[in-house]
């Protein structure tokens, strides 16, 4: 099934929510935005914790939201798996009936509850903590029973509101993993909330950028990342996001090595180029940076003070500079340059 | 202050402090040695024995745990609907069930007179129809006592729910689960530590209960006479039952008190 | 009565501390002892004292007498305790004789009226009551005063002269709470003073109890050595005892000697 939402929801006098979301089954869709743009809101209203002003919440064929007909399906019955920023989950009960819970609630699961949860328990690697009471868990385990609290009631669709957000940045390597992994499991539609952008590009398939309450992009990781539609966008793209293979300090990009600072690592690596990092040259320069290679512009695009190239082969970037470099260098669509990179402007971290 | 002190973080208190709490402290010790120094050791047990404790006893065991059971099933929702529901008049109706925090517990059972006696407002339709008269019986008693104590609970709950997370009732909900099931397998649990403190509190105040019940159920061995009302008449006929009597219901309360300080204290 | 007396000693020792409540209920402001004159009578005698009051206080301007009202019983108590009251007025001489023996009073105890007792019903009769036999009803709603207090020894030893065991449903603590419920018509029937009745005429009914089995019930008031104005107290019994004061008695119905 589909979801297929078009939410205006008013909060107080200054905010107005006003948006468009569509999910198809099988795909994993980013709601990607600063904090107060709305993504609360809109969780809430697709929950059915807030009844909408106007528009219309469909979830394949069920109509859950209608105010110009009336229409207006209580949570308890919208068949919509949350998995909430902190998590929610019930200290008092243990891990085994926190993951039951839903379940439990509806009178014709209640027999099957016990084999389902130990199935999804196992599935998720919970088993050892089944019996473990909910308020005594670890970030990363309090997520996976989340996450299998609102896969066990096979929902309609699947919401994540800011599922990293609690975690510290180790844990959350690892637990993206397994994220990933449940996701691509999951055979509904799934809506990712989230105000990273790195969470956003590697979980979804597409990314809907909403600023104040509006959606102002939508488009794969690629599009976002590269041909950024607003300052926000285009600051949040802010890194290149490069997927590499590590080895003794030089990370393999598609036909293009780059020399970074880490020497440790080592394997698949996720490889990160802030725009601004990244220094244009009409010659070959002479200096420290240890990574230096020539290109050509593919693209410019001004935003007020600030200009963002977009280079081609071996390695397409996203570049940043000031309008008086452009003029000073006279780069325009299709100059030839050079561009280098220091080996510690360049971020690696384990994908 | 100290080396070792400050490595427990335990910092000293002001002395005031100190002279102030054991002043307060002594407050409460004094009737309570006066009550030890005065009672006949060597007869305790043969003044207990009698007929007229026991019934009293019994009665107020059965008043004060009817009192606790009938206030948390009405009070529970009550509490509940003034957290939770935002309706015009909810101010006057908090008010109404503070009312008997601050009447003077005679005044209450007067006023439970004037409604429920046999000529009451309502009591008196009541008797007429079915003859039943509720004063001077053991639901005279147990309807006194409940009026005086059942706003404690009514208010700890009441507290105890403003203070709940909303958002746990959130993803209750959106797992499926309906308004009662919320409750009870969410919202209770949540409460709990509080529900039990406003029973016990509940409790203490009915078995303490005097005035109300004296008035409106009147002075009955073996029918209305509770604990209380044994020891008020025992001070003015034999000394020495009403000092056993006393210790008694001393016992009794510090007993159950005592047990449950680990709920009253125990952080949510 | 001799080992209870050495008791009663030490606990006035023991006490003193607690009488502190009953010298919070007397005017606070007064300054000057002899101007106030505390008074503890028994609750029965309430209507007449409030009357024999006003009349002491007429007769002596700038002197306020205070009334301390309760059952016959409950006031001994708070003597014995040491309570600081300048005048005894109880509704039997068992109530009185312990503080006489305690060495409280000055001078003793003077009886001062008799009273008797009768049944009161509410107004209408709605019981139905006709006479002592009744209170054995179980149907009807009984109340006697407890036995702790005079006016609940005096019902009893009538009930027992008249060979009829009381089908009881409540003892009042004292006889105006009993009485105040037999106006109410919360109680069918109940044994009260005859000046009771007399004194709430609108709102209840009296019925005779014979002679032959009524108790006559002694008033005995005495002056209390404890008291801040034992002066004030002897005034004050002086006056009931006179002329005026018997007079004033006897319109409420008492019996003078």
């Amino acid at each position: 099934m589909t979801l297929n939402a078009s939410i205006t929801v008013k909060r107080g006098d200054e905010f107005t929510l006003e948006t468009s979301i569509r999910v198809e089954e099988g795909k994993t869709v980013a709601l990607l935005g600063p904090n107060g743009a709305g993504k609360s809101t809109a969780v809430a209203a697709l929950a059915g914790l807030l009844p909408i002003d106007q528009g219309r919440i469909v979830l394949g064929d069920r109509v859950l939201d209608d105010p110009d007909v009336g229409v207006f399906v209580p949570p308890d019955e919208r068949g919509i798996g949350v998995v909430f920023q902190d998590y929610l989950l019930f200290g008092h009960l243990t891990v085994a009936e926190n993951v039951a819970f839903g379940l439990r609630s509806q009178k014709k699961e209640r027999d099957a509850a016990d084999v389902k949860t130990s199935a999804w328990l196992e599935r998720l690697g919970l088993s050892q903590l089944a019996n473990s009471k909910a308020r005594d868990l670890s970030g990363g385990q309090a997520q996976k029973v989340a996450v299998a609290r609102a896969l066990i009631i096979d929902p309609g669709l699947l919401l994540l509101d800011e599922p990293m957000a609690a975690l510290d940045a180790t844990t959350r390597v690892e637990v993206r993993r397994d994220l990933a992994d449940h996701l691509s499991r999951f055979a509904g539609p799934r809506l990712l909330i989230t105000h990273d952008p790195t969470e956003a590009f590697l979980l979804a398939d597409e990314i809907n950028v909403i600023e104040n309450g509006r959606i102002t992009q939508v488009g794969s990781a690629d599009d976002v990342r590269l041909r950024p539609r607003t300052r926000y966008v285009a600051d949040l793209a802010g890194s290149n996001l490069l997927t590499g293979t590590a080895l003794s300090g030089a990370v393999t990009v598609g036909t293009h090595i780059l020399q970074v600072g880490d020497t440790a690592i080592g394997g698949s690596v996720l490889a990160t180029i802030h725009p601004r990092a990244i220094s244009v040259h009409r010659r070959h320069p002479e200096g420290s940076p240890r990574n230096v290679w020539k290109t050509a512009i593919v693209r410019i695009e001004h935003f007020g003070d600030r200009v963002r190239l977009q280079t081609g082969d071996p390695l397409p970037l996203a570049v940043e500079v000031t309008p008086a470099a452009v003029d000073a260098l006279g780069l325009k669509h299709e100059s030839e340059i050079w561009l280098s990179v220091k080996a510690t402007e360049i971020g690696v971290e384990p994908g | 202050m100290s080396r070792e002190k400050a490595r427990h973080g335990r910092s000293r208190p002001p002395i005031a402090f100190v002279v102030l709490a054991a002043i307060a402290v002594v407050f409460f010790l004094l009737p309570l040695i006066g009550l030890l120094a005065r009672t006949p050791w060597s007869d305790l047990v043969s003044l207990l024995a009698s007929e007229v404790v026991a019934d009293a006893l019994v009665l107020s065991a059965i008043a004060s745990f009817a009192a606790v059971t009938i206030s948390t099933v009405v009070g529970v929702p009550l509490a509940w609907v003034l957290a939770r529901v935002d309706f015009r008049g909810r101010a006057l109706v908090r008010g109404l069930v503070l009312l008997p925090l601050v009447l003077p517990p005679v005044v209450g059972g007067a006023a439970l007179l004037f409604a429920l006696g046999r000529r009451g407002v309502v009591g008196e339709p009541l008797y007429e129809a079915t003859g039943l008269v509720l004063p001077f019986s053991i639901w005279g008693v147990v309807i006194a006592v409940t009026f005086v104590s059942m706003p404690f609970l009514v208010l700890t709950v009441e507290g105890a729910l403003r203070n709940v997370d909303v958002r746990f009732e959130g993803a209750a909900g959106s797992l499926g689960a309906g308004g009662w099931t919320v409750f009870r397998r969410v919202t209770l649990p949540m409460i709990g530590p509080s529900l039990a403190a406003g029973m016990v509190l509940t409790w203490a105040r009915a078995i303490g209960e005097f005035g109300a019940t004296v008035t409106f159920a009147g002075n009955l061995a073996g029918e209305t006479q509770t604990l209380p009302l044994a020891v008020f008449v025992a001070l003015e006929t034999n000394r020495d039952t009403a000092t056993a009597l006393s210790l008694l219901m001393v016992a009794i309360s510090l007993t159950v008190l005592v047990l449950l300080r680990d709920r009253w204290l125990r952080p949510q | 009565m001799a080992a209870s007396t050495l008791r009663y000693g030490r606990l006035r020792a023991v006490s003193a501390v607690a009488v502190i409540g009953f010298l919070f209920t007397s005017c606070g402001g007064s300054s000057d002892a002899s101007d106030e004159i505390r008074v503890s009578a028994a609750s029965s005698l309430s209507r007449v004292f409030a009357e024999l009051e006003l009349a002491f206080e007429a007769a002596h301007p700038g002197v306020d007498v205070v009334l301390n009202l309760a059952a016959s019983s409950l006031l001994r108590e708070q003597i014995l305790a040491g309570a600081p009251v300048d005048a005894y007025a109880s509704a039997s001489t068992d109530t009185m004789t312990p503080v006489v023996v305690a060495g409280l009073t000055v001078g003793g105890a003077t009886t001062f009226a008799h009273g008797s007792l009768a049944i009161a019903v509410p107004f209408g009769n709605p019981g139905n009551v006709t006479g002592l036999d009744d209170f054995g009803s179980e149907e009807l709603l009984i109340g006697l005063c407890d036995i702790a207090v005079p006016c609940g020894t005096y019902a009893r030893q009538v009930m027992s002269r008249a060979g009829v065991e009381p089908a009881i449903d409540t003892n009042e603590p004292n006889v105006l709470s009993l009485l105040t419920k037999i106006e109410e018509g919360e109680l069918d029937a109940g044994i009260v003073y005859m000046t009771d009745v007399r004194s709430a005429s609108g709102e209840v009914e009296g019925i005779e109890i014979p002679d032959a089995v009524n108790v006559a019930a002694d008033y005995p008031i005495a002056v209390i050595v404890e008291g801040p104005n034992t002066e004030g107290g002897r005034a004050f019994v002086d006056f009931v005892m006179s002329g005026v004061g018997q007079e004033i008695l006897a319109g409420f119905g008492f019996v003078t000697p």
